[in-house]
């Protein structure tokens, strides 16, 4: 029997198109635009100004504070002007823009293909590295890894998770890099083991990739205390805590953290990230994004340096298509999706999935039929139909008391939905009101 | 027979008795003193309901009004001076005098100055609109246009225009109890004095963004050049975040920034039309 989470979850079409295609690593682009904000916690601080010559891996802003991360160059050049830029929402805000010249390396970063698995440093070390290399979590939430690896007194943390479920339909970029760099993720997760003071690692990969299980596995033998879990297939099983109850048989607690179960969950791509920065000495400045959609003539998943624009990266995967009627950012369970494709490329962005005009208008709404079919999709035991009534209607302190700020915002509800009716879109209002109105609260 | 029902009768009659002392006792023992001055406060005030005097309702409302020592700070925007005239006389207190004001969009991008860059098709809530990206156009401070405000509004005074898809505001009926105000989610109504004739004269934009970037995403947006700032005599004008602002208290109706907008970004309503000036032309041609 295979292990999976045992409340909700919902199965939606695979569409795992680029699953075969390796990663390709795309050229520098001829310009760059690095958003200082990319990433869950305060905006980064430019240190670098206008006029600035910068080289690939220097440090162009710094973290503020504790819950946030460095940004470093991508590419090597002159700083054309600090201005804002349109983000992935059409917002602005502030971002670095880099005119490219060569691409000239920071003379610390090995470049070399050679896979070193002694770990020289202490825990300590790995974290500050973590830190200084502006490590934020790639499955999609960017939340500062080097938090993550604190354990504060009084906790312990008893195994360490990663995370190769990728269960987010047509993405493929987690899949591929274990597939292609199955050695440099498990050496990084020996070095988070050893950063978080753990002998058991636990690596959860969804049954729809045979070939990653089967490759991480062989691999694994020769890693003291990893092991690989096939999992069985569901949405949202990528989600943390989904994962931790899948895996371990633990349940975190409404409004608490993994860490209070003894777990720490990483993705697989931050375990790379982490290989890169410790043994490697590269800072976080390039990641894997799977472009794909049916109507695309190259899908594929590329290599690429945070900036790039999305345009350019749409463009080598054959251009938009004609009939595009939605391009999203992220997977089309939980991705948005974008008004433009002059977004820059960021460290959150996992994938591109461009819909065809058809595919990608919603049904109508219907009124609620009481199937409670959203509640038993409900992977975190809320009940979407009341949450979204609450929220139409302004109840947001009895939405509270209904948990709603325990939603993880997956989108099961929706996509199960008979009625088309916009739960997650009340919901994540919803949300955000009561997570206002409390910090109001908080502050009196 | 007849005795069954004089028995009920006889039976019942005691126990109602019976209740009605206990019950008269009871009053008496929990009876709650309320000011009946409250009563005539509320019947004065005209149960709208709207909560635009900052209380849940008119009764919360007379209930405040009976207790404070003055009115300052307290007023009815819907019944507006007589009906506070009518509660200062119940009350043997006097009513300050509160400007009546009305609601004002402060934007004016159509269609035709603001062109539609992305078609949204979630729900039409501009809440969530808002929290999940820019808008269908490239300014990220104008009207959303999914009508918020329209929902919120109780009198039926604002509509929203299917073809600038802009909501339009009623002046006869608006009573400028600040429900719309709050419902938008970017600010972009204002609640300005009302002036003679209805009369108007108001930067109709909210664009935060530097002249170039405000000029791209709408035509008619403020893009912060000053002529008004500086044509204006009476100091009414101000430029803040790259936006001018018009002090309804301190503007005169002259109409000449009106003028010097370049954009047009200037709105001036319910004015007589200019007269065109044809004195000056004239001159001209009698020296030829």
């Amino acid at each position: 029997m295979l292990k999976t989470f045992p409340l909700g979850g919902v199965h939606p079409p695979e569409n795992k198109l680029t699953a075969d295609i390796p990663i390709e690593y795309l050229s520098v682009p001829e310009s760059v635009i690095i958003p200082v904000s990319q990433h869950i916690g305060s905006p980064a601080n430019p240190v670098v100004n206008k006029g600035d010559a910068v080289r690939t891996g220097q440090l162009i802003a710094a973290g503020k504070g504790f819950i946030s991360a460095n940004i470093h160059s991508p590419v090597s050049g002159k700083v054309n002007k600090i201005d804002f830029a349109s983000d992935s929402t059409g917002y602005k805000q502030t971002a670095i823009f880099i005119d490219v010249e060569g691409d000239e390396w920071l003379d610390t970063i090995d470049r070399s293909k050679e896979i070193i698995r002694d770990i020289k440093l202490s825990p300590e070390e790995i974290v500050k590295k973590c830190f200084e290399s502006g490590i934020v979590g790639l499955g999609g939430a960017t939340f500062p890894s080097h938090v993550k690896l604190t354990v504060q007194s009084g906790k312990k943390c008893e195994v360490l998770i990663i995370n190769g479920v990728e269960c987010e339909p047509y993405l493929t970029a987690d899949h591929r890099l274990m597939l292609e760099k199955g050695e440099e993720i498990l050496t990084g997760a020996t070095i988070l083991m050893k950063a978080l003071n753990v002998d058991r690692a636990m690596i959860g990969i969804e049954n729809n990739k045979p070939d990653a299980i089967a490759h991480i596995t062989k691999l694994a033998t020769s890693f003291k205390g990893i092991s690989v879990y096939p999992l069985k297939v569901k949405y949202p099983q990528g989600a943390e805590k989904q994962l931790i109850k899948a895996l371990t048989g633990r349940e975190v607690p409404s409004g608490r953290l993994p860490l209070d179960v003894g777990a720490v969950v990483h993705n697989v791509g931050t375990a790379f990230a982490v290989y890169e920065a410790v043994q490697k000495n590269k800072p976080l400045f390039e990641r894997v994004v799977t472009v794909t959609g049916k109507s695309l003539s190259k899908p594929g998943n590329y290599m690429v340096r945070t900036g790039t624009s999305l345009a350019r990266l749409i463009e080598a995967a054959g251009g938009l298509p004609d009939d595009t009627g939605k391009i999203i950012n992220g997977g089309p369970m939980m991705g948005k999706a974008l008004n433009n494709t002059d977004v820059p490329v960021v460290k959150g962005m996992s994938g591109v999935v461009i819909f065809p005009a058809g595919e990608s208008l919603r049904d109508e709404i219907k009124p609620c039929i009481r199937c409670a079919k959203c509640v038993s999709a409900c992977p975190l035991n809320l009940e979407p139909f009341l949450l979204m009534t609450l929220s139409e209607k302004g109840l947001f302190e009895r939405a509270e008391k209904e948990r709603i700020t325990d939603c993880m915002e997956c989108g099961s509800c929706s996509f199960t939905c008979p009625a088309s009716r916009p739960l997650l879109d009340y919901i994540r209002l919803g949300k955000s009101s009561v997570i206002k109105m409390a910090r109001a609260r908080n502050l009196k | 027979m007849s005795s069954t029902v004089l028995i009920t009768i006889i039976c019942l009659s005691l126990l109602a008795l019976f209740s009605a002392v206990i019950l008269y006792f009871i009053a008496q023992k929990f009876k709650v003193f309320e000011d009946p001055r409250i009563d005539e406060v509320q019947a004065a005030l005209p149960a709208a309901n709207c909560g635009g005097c900052g209380f849940a309702g008119c009764r919360n409302f007379a209930e405040a009004l009976v207790k404070a020592d003055t009115f300052e700070g307290l007023n009815c925007p819907v019944g507006g001076a007589p009906v506070m005239a009518d509660v200062a006389r119940i009350l043997g207190k006097t009513a300050p005098v509160v400007e009546p004001t009305v609601a004002v969009l402060l934007c004016n991008g159509t269609p035709e100055f603001r062109p539609r860059t992305s078609q949204y098709n979630g729900v039409s809530d501009c809440r969530i609109s808002n929290s999940l990206y820019i808008g269908e156009t490239d300014c990220s401070y104008g009207c959303l246009g999914n009508g918020d405000c329209e929902r919120s509004c109780k009198f039926d005074a604002l509509h929203m225009d299917p073809v600038t898809g802009l909501p339009v505001i009623i002046d006869e009926k608006c009573v400028s109890c600040g429900a719309c105000v709050k419902a938008c989610p970017r600010n972009l109504i204002e609640l300005r004095k009302k002036a003679k004739k209805d009369r108007k004269i108001y930067v109709a934009c909210s664009n935060c963004d530097k002249g170039g970037p405000a000029r791209r995403a709408c035509k008619v947006a403020c893009i912060a050049c000053s002529k008004c700032f500086k044509v204006c005599e009476f100091g009414a004008i101000t430029i803040e975040n790259n936006l001018a602002y018009i002090d309804a208290n301190k503007c005169t109706f002259c109409r000449k920034c009106a003028i010097e907008c370049p954009t047009n970004a200037i709105i001036e309503l319910n004015f007589p039309p200019r007269k065109p000036k044809v004195e000056v032309q004239t001159e001209v041609t009698n020296v030829k």
